[in-house]
């Protein structure tokens, strides 16, 4: 059963009074960012959208998210058109977007505040999670006592606090040192093997594409629409030594050999671009 | 992430700070804004010896500037006495009314300025007009439309303390970060929780800064204005002495505003810092 149907979706940005961009001769006030952008998602999976730089993948999560709207086209969530936040997403941010006056705990209460849980089960429910991430000596610390990693973590929890239905993450663990970054995978997929949570996951690292997805899809270089889906045939659950197993070589092989292509137009494309002021 | 303190090459770190950890954890904050707070000491002395022996070496008339001595002996006689406190309360209650009108109206119309853009195209012309013209230059025109009496110099405090919270608050509202917002939006808070969970903590420590320098002003103008036309406070008694030739008094009279600057300008830095407990100084993340 798909949760997320994206049907044709259009999306272009007004730009700023006076910028003007040059597209195949013809100048244009808007930029289009996505332009067909069809994409089906499945109950439960994780699928990860890797793609060239400005192409649009957190455009897509945005849309998802209901904090913007298509152009034209339609984002379907549970058969029913995305047009406001719902609760039946969460978002985790590359800058964790933690708000810095609430600690650890309060952090993660704040997505049920608005959903008027009782101030006993928010504590509840948040003290679960931290002890899942292993942050229950930290529920008092504000963000800026805590290392990024712990951060992030936080932020996942904050997200997982509403229980969603689909979990959105934009570059979660891109701010990240390499060894926290892949601890924090392998924290991730051990956490989301034991939900039903559909994850959507937009990277640029083809390693962490193939460690955490189901399914890879590769947005091409801009207006942005899907280019090809890759099926990571990997088994679950998954562990860290599955990353030097020749399985996981192959899978990376396929990925990068379809996102090649889509690098290079990019960098041709942002070689060519005026420079935009 | 690790967050360190770059130097820049040929600046050399003082590294004779004392230790104060051995101290519990209540204490030792204490004892090292003490220890920052004692540096400054040797020049102030100086100050206060240089205006001791200026007088006294006949520099300068000791009829124009007694000693500072004498300045702090009429001092303590006026606390004593209790001449001065009845003037410096009164100061301090005009303050302090005209600063808290000011609070209460200028910061929600901060929020209503840098949240709504439309309202600020349309009041940003006025306020900019008003807010640079000088206060003081102002003070016959409150006195003219207000009369001798309280409200007068209540509107002039009113007046100035006012801008300063009005654009701080607007430039903290202004400067939260998108994220924020856009993380609050996405967990599906309604406008009135998004103003009260995010944009105001946000704001706040902008604001604060905008409350210390508002204080600041109101004590000036309040000051100014008591000089103008008014039967008491400490403007009233600087002036006062003036007229009447008691130097000595105008002296301990200005020694006092300079005590009180002070006290006001050391307690608003606790208040700032109470009200952003959540922002920690730089480097002092616990885990690297």
């Amino acid at each position: 059963m798909d949760i997320i149907i994206a049907e044709k979706v259009n999306k272009k940005f007004q730009l700023k009074q006076g910028q003007n961009i040059n597209n195949n001769g013809v100048a244009s006030n808007q930029i289009e960012v996505l332009s067909g952008f069809d994409l089906k998602i499945k109950k439960g999976e994780f699928l990860v959208l890797v793609g060239p730089s400005g192409s649009g993948k957190s455009v897509f999560l945005d849309l998802v998210g209901g904090l913007s709207n298509p152009t034209s086209g339609v984002v379907y969530l549970d058969d029913k058109p995305v047009v406001a936040p719902s609760s039946k997403t969460a978002y985790v941010f590359q800058q964790y977007a933690l708000f810095p006056w609430r600690t650890a705990l309060s952090n993660i209460e704040f997505g049920l505040e608005s959903r008027g849980v009782l101030k006993e089960e928010r504590i509840k429910i948040a003290r679960e999670l931290l002890s899942l991430f292993g942050l229950s000596d930290f529920e008092d610390r504000f963000p800026y006592q805590l290392s990024g990693g712990m951060q992030q973590r936080v932020a996942i929890a904050r997200a997982l606090a509403t229980k969603p239905e689909v979990l959105l993450m934009d570059e979660p663990f891109a701010a990240l040192d390499a060894q926290t970054r892949e601890i924090l995978q392998n924290e991730l997929i051990r956490i989301w093997e034991g939900t039903q949570t559909t994850v959507i996951f937009v990277t640029h690292s083809i390693d962490e594409a193939v460690f955490l997805a189901d399914r890879v899809a590769v947005v091409t270089a801009r207006l942005g629409k899907i280019k090809e889906i890759i099926e990571i045939d990997l088994p679950r659950p998954r562990n860290a030594e599955l990353r030097s197993s020749n399985e996981f070589a192959a899978n990376r092989h396929k990925v990068w050999g379809a996102l090649k292509a889509e690098v290079n137009k990019a960098q041709q494309v942002w070689k060519l671009a005026p420079v935009f002021t | 992430m690790s967050e360190e303190l770059v130097v820049p090459a040929g600046v050399v770190q003082k590294a004779r700070t004392i230790d104060f950890s051995r101290y519990n954890n209540r204490i030792a904050p204490l004892l090292e804004g003490l220890n920052t707070w004692s540096r400054g000491i040797p020049l102030v002395l100086a100050f206060f010896a240089l205006w001791e022996a200026l007088p006294r070496l006949g520099i300068i008339d000791m009829l124009f500037l007694p000693p500072f001595s004498t300045t702090v002996q009429t001092l303590f006689d006026l606390i004593v006495s209790g001449k001065l406190l009845l003037h410096v309360i009164v100061s301090l209650q005009r303050s302090a009314i005209g600063f808290g009108l000011a609070f209460l109206i200028a910061v929600p119309f901060g929020f209503l300025m840098g949240w709504y853009s439309k309202f600020e195209r349309y009041t940003d012309l006025l306020v900019q007009s008003l807010r640079n013209v000088s206060t003081f230059a102002l003070l016959p025109i409150f006195l003219l439309l207000f009369g001798l009496g309280e409200p007068s110099k209540i509107a002039i405090i009113f007046y100035g303390a006012s801008w300063q919270l009005l654009m701080n608050t607007i430039s903290g509202v202004k400067s939260v970060d998108p994220i924020y917002i856009k993380a609050a939006k996405s967990m599906g808070t309604s406008d009135w929780d998004l103003f009260r969970k995010v944009i105001l903590p946000a704001s706040i420590p902008s604001i604060a800064i905008g409350a210390r320098l508002g204080a600041k002003i109101s004590l000036m103008v309040v000051i100014a204005a008591e000089m103008i036309g008014a039967k008491s406070g400490l403007g009233f008694f600087i002036q006062n002495a003036q007229f009447n030739f008691m130097v000595p008094e105008m002296y301990a009279g200005i020694l006092a505003l300079a005590i009180l600057g002070l006290m006001v300008n050391y307690l608003l830095v606790w208040v700032e810092k109470k009200t952003t407990y959540w922002k920690g100084e730089i480097g002092s993340s616990l885990l690297g």
